[in-house]
């Protein structure tokens, strides 16, 4: 959770906008994305020092630099790693890891899996294109069976993962689904998971203009899901795994406990720790 | 096994049984018993693969000086049972002038055992254990083999009062009578050793390990977060500093595993906080992604690697030195860092500690290497001194606009913001970047900042702490790691022979430091490389950086066994025929 700075002056988007240019194409979802990060940053009035941008490699993850918040660009697939890291070590600062779906589904599968399962205060944002764009246009685990490319001639033929499913049967305590096309909407909910305690996900639909054309129809796609989210996970499982995947909003708020740690410095105990090997 | 003159100073002790019989509980009160009467020593432990139960060795060895070398000989193997106990032949050296003692019930000593020519004796062990309400055959056989070391009763029965304080009077008192029927048993039984004068031990000497010893270092130097993935033999360390950190603030996260493990660590001390992982090979290997970029992001972390046999899950419980090539030359990339190497179990507090400040001061990852003999041998040692290192970053205070992460400086070091510092923002990449942090590809910025990284580890001012130097003579041992307190030995007992040998052993790995060892070779014309390893990866490594004067031969063996110091005695004394 975060809290408000007193001493600064009200923080603005442009606050946590950094002046290098993104290397993303023209058309892609994740210029909106940033746009979302900033407003939502604003919105919880927190000062870009105060906040740390964690993520692992892919297009999406080159978003820190482009941030004016303090940033990890770590490796494929660690970002939960480290950002747990820095939570752990650092409760005041405001995490959030953000990266794509082939960084976080496949290759970061298992820490996406156990950091739901830890709950620590952190916020997750998965800019979802459904392939790996870096590389060049090969399928994730969220794209279809169908689609082809040259390294799955036909298809791949299995399934695509479900991560809002697996976020809650894991125990992640806030999941949503927002669309890069809506970025006020998008600001709103990153901002709402950045204050609910304990791991928060946002899955956010984020076309890819140069691999993935076909998601240009997304915008003409997405609605607001028809109910409200919900505290019951069952429940907010059952209506992800029959919507579409195309349901947008706050899907799910729980309270589960935060992670529980400590730190701080007390010298004192060392001579005491060190009394136990005397003879 | 050649046999060698037994020294005065020193007495080896082997209990075995099955897991269960307690003979590692003996072991240790053996050790402290022996410490308390002015004993210095050493017990390592042997076990099977079995997760419970199996066969179990505690191998203790007790000296009139600090000792941390495995014994050449055993003067007493004690069995409470002898299930299984021929695969310890290997580990349990014995001569004609051992002595075995069986059980009255356990039948006969393997035949391996046996054939070393030992006299055998029987001790009722069971039976007697038998008649003591709650008397078990270990405390028997800690009675035995305490009477044969020559250790006063008073000394042993004292220790059980206070370490079983907390299991009541009666649980005292049986021990108490169980030692007491051990000693009177073994009054049949003559001594294979003559007990030397001891002198009254020191005040505030230390019993622990060297896993103990390094989590301690480790906390002693500041650390203050470690992510943690169990994997034996480091298993240990983790264990030791999960509620200790916490009781100086500090946190412990179980990692998902080492991937995950190393990059918590380097997330963690990218936020301020001098941070740690401990594992073994298999581990490290996972790892070596995270600790490139830990290189190329310059966030310090400190990784304990304690080696055990290799390759692939290899011996997990058993002690080598072959992860040497992939500390050293493991990364990807071109990526100066930092690989240290304690030189006994004591040495694991200094070199943790050393480790954290070296990773703190160079923005460097450090890989600790130690291993399985070290890390789970328990010995006793003179109280470690007060080290002045201290976990210290070069911070940016206040960064201001033009704050540049990764500045070039004289030094290499650039200082760091740490975050939530007001204008100090940056992002730390594993991209290459220029002075900002900007990913760069251009070819002026990687060449600054490679050599901006390599200049840091190669110029900084390692002291003398780089190698434990000794001795004088044409002849130079070079070894490193758990292997110099069994060198050391060597030479000492070629000592009395008036042959002088100089030791050389390298506590940093890397970087090289070529100068201070052609200083420390100076007038040497023959090397000998001594390691612990099929392929000789330490003389490789060595012949590959440095030039080594004259005759240089390489003494390498794989474990599990340890390296015996008769092993290195024999070789220089033939030394015309390796």
């Amino acid at each position: 959770m975060t809290s408000a700075s007193t001493s600064s002056p009200a923080p603005r988007p442009a606050d946590f906008k950094s002046d290098i240019k993104p290397v993303w194409c023209p058309g892609c979802g994740d210029y909106h994305v940033l746009l979302s990060f900033t407003k939502a940053m604003a919105h919880l009035g927190v000062q870009p020092h105060e906040v740390a941008v964690i993520s692992g490699i892919g297009c999406s993850s080159r978003i820190p630099a482009y941030t004016n918040c303090y940033g990890f660009h770590s490796i494929h697939g660690r970002a939960l790693a480290v950002a747990t890291g820095l939570k752990v070590a650092r409760p005041d600062l405001t995490v959030i890891c953000a990266g794509g779906d082939g960084d976080g589904f496949s290759i970061g599968g298992n820490h996406f899996l156990h950091a739901c399962r830890r709950n620590i205060d952190l916020t997750y944002i998965v800019m979802d294109n459904e392939v790996y764009g870096m590389t060049k246009g090969q399928p994730s685990p969220t794209t279809d069976p169908n689609w082809d490319s040259a390294l799955t001639p036909g298809g791949t033929g299995v399934s695509p993962f479900h991560p809002l499913v697996i976020a809650l049967a894991s125990g992640a305590n806030f999941v949503a689904r927002c669309f890069s096309g809506d970025p006020n909407t998008t600001a709103k909910v990153i901002a709402e998971a950045a204050r609910h305690p304990g791991f928060s996900f946002v899955q956010i639909l984020s076309p890819c203009a140069t691999f993935r054309p076909d998601q240009k129809e997304w915008r003409n796609m997405v609605r607001d899901a028809p109910v409200g989210g919900t505290d019951d996970p069952a429940r907010a499982a059952r209506r992800i795994m029959t919507d579409d995947g195309f349901n947008l909003g706050i899907l799910y708020r729980g309270s589960r406990k935060s992670y529980r740690f400590s730190v701080g410095e007390n010298k004192d105990e060392l001579a005491a720790i060190e009394g136990k090997f005397t003879l | 096994m050649a046999q060698s003159q037994q020294t005065e100073t020193s007495l080896s002790i082997a209990l075995v049984g099955s897991g269960g019989t307690g003979v590692m509980t003996a072991g240790s009160l053996l050790l402290e018993a022996a410490a308390n009467a002015g004993w210095y020593g050493l017990m390592t432990r042997s076990v099977g693969p079995q997760i419970r139960g199996g066969e179990a060795a505690a191998l203790v060895k007790l000296s009139t000086s600090p000792t941390c070398s495995a014994s050449d000989r055993f003067d007493i193997l004690l069995g409470i049972d002898w299930k299984n106990a021929d695969r310890f032949a290997g580990e349990i050296p014995l001569t004609p002038q051992s002595v075995i003692l069986g059980d009255a019930k356990a039948g006969d000593p393997p035949e391996n055992l046996a054939a070393s020519g030992a006299r055998v004796h029987t001790v009722p062990l069971t039976s007697l254990a038998g008649d003591i309400s709650g008397g078990r055959p270990n405390m028997i056989a800690l009675g035995v083999v305490a009477a044969l070391a020559g250790i006063d009763q008073e000394n042993v029965v004292a220790l059980l009062a206070k370490k079983l304080a907390r299991k009541g009077e009666a649980a005292i008192e049986a021990s108490t009578r169980a030692v007491a029927a051990g000693y009177e048993a073994a009054s049949a039984i003559p001594s294979p050793c003559a007990a030397p004068s001891l002198k009254a031990p020191q005040k505030g000497r230390w019993m622990i390990n060297g896993n103990q010893a390094a989590g301690l270092g480790a906390l002693r130097g500041g650390v203050r977060f470690v992510s943690a993935y169990p994997i034996t033999p480091a298993t240990e360390i983790l264990e030791w500093m999960a509620p200790n950190l916490a009781r100086l603030g500090g946190t412990l996260v179980q990692a998902e595993d080492e991937l995950a493990s190393i990059n918590m660590a380097i997330g963690a001390s990218y936020g301020g906080i001098p941070a740690l992982t401990a594992t073994s090979g298999p581990g490290l290997a996972l790892m070596m992604e995270g600790l490139g970029l830990s290189v190329g992001s310059e966030v310090p972390v400190v990784v304990v690697d304690v080696m055990r046999g290799g390759p692939s899950t290899g011996i997990p419980t058993k002690s080598e030195q072959s992860d040497l090539n992939i500390a050293v030359y493991g990364f990807h990339g071109d990526a100066p860092h930092i690989v240290v190497a304690p030189t006994s179990v004591a040495d694991c507090l200094f070199t943790a500690q050393w480790a954290v400040h070296l990773a703190e001061a160079l923005q460097s990852p450090v890989i600790v290497l130690s291993d399985q003999f070290l890390g789970q041998a328990s010995a006793i040692i003179d109280p470690p001194a007060d080290l002045t290192f201290f976990a210290r970053r070069k911070v940016a205070q206040e960064p201001g606009e033009s704050f540049q992460r990764y500045a070039v400086t004289a030094d290499g070091i650039s200082p760091m913001s740490i975050p939530g510092t007001p204008g100090g923002q940056y992002t730390a990449d594993g991209l290459e970047h220029n002075p900002r942090g900007t990913p760069s590809s251009q070819a002026t910025d990687h060449a600054l900042q490679m050599d901006k990284r390599a200049r840091k580890i190669a110029e900084f001012d390692y002291g003398d702490h780089w190698a434990d130097i000794d001795g004088e003579g044409e002849l130079a041992i070079i070894t490193w790691g758990s292997l110099t307190s069994t060198v050391r030995e060597a030479l000492d007992r070629l000592a009395d022979d008036d042959v002088s040998v100089r030791l050389i052993a390298l506590r940093l790995l890397a970087p090289i430091r070529q100068e201070k060892l052609a200083a420390a070779l100076d007038g040497v014309s023959r090397v000998l490389i001594i390691e612990q390893t099929h392929g000789g990866q330490f003389h490789h490594y060595l012949r590959g950086h440095y030039d080594l004067p004259g005759d240089v031969k390489s003494f390498h063996r794989p474990g599990p066994t340890p390296l015996r110091t008769v092993e290195i005695v024999e070789f220089i004394k033939n030394w015309s025929d390796q």
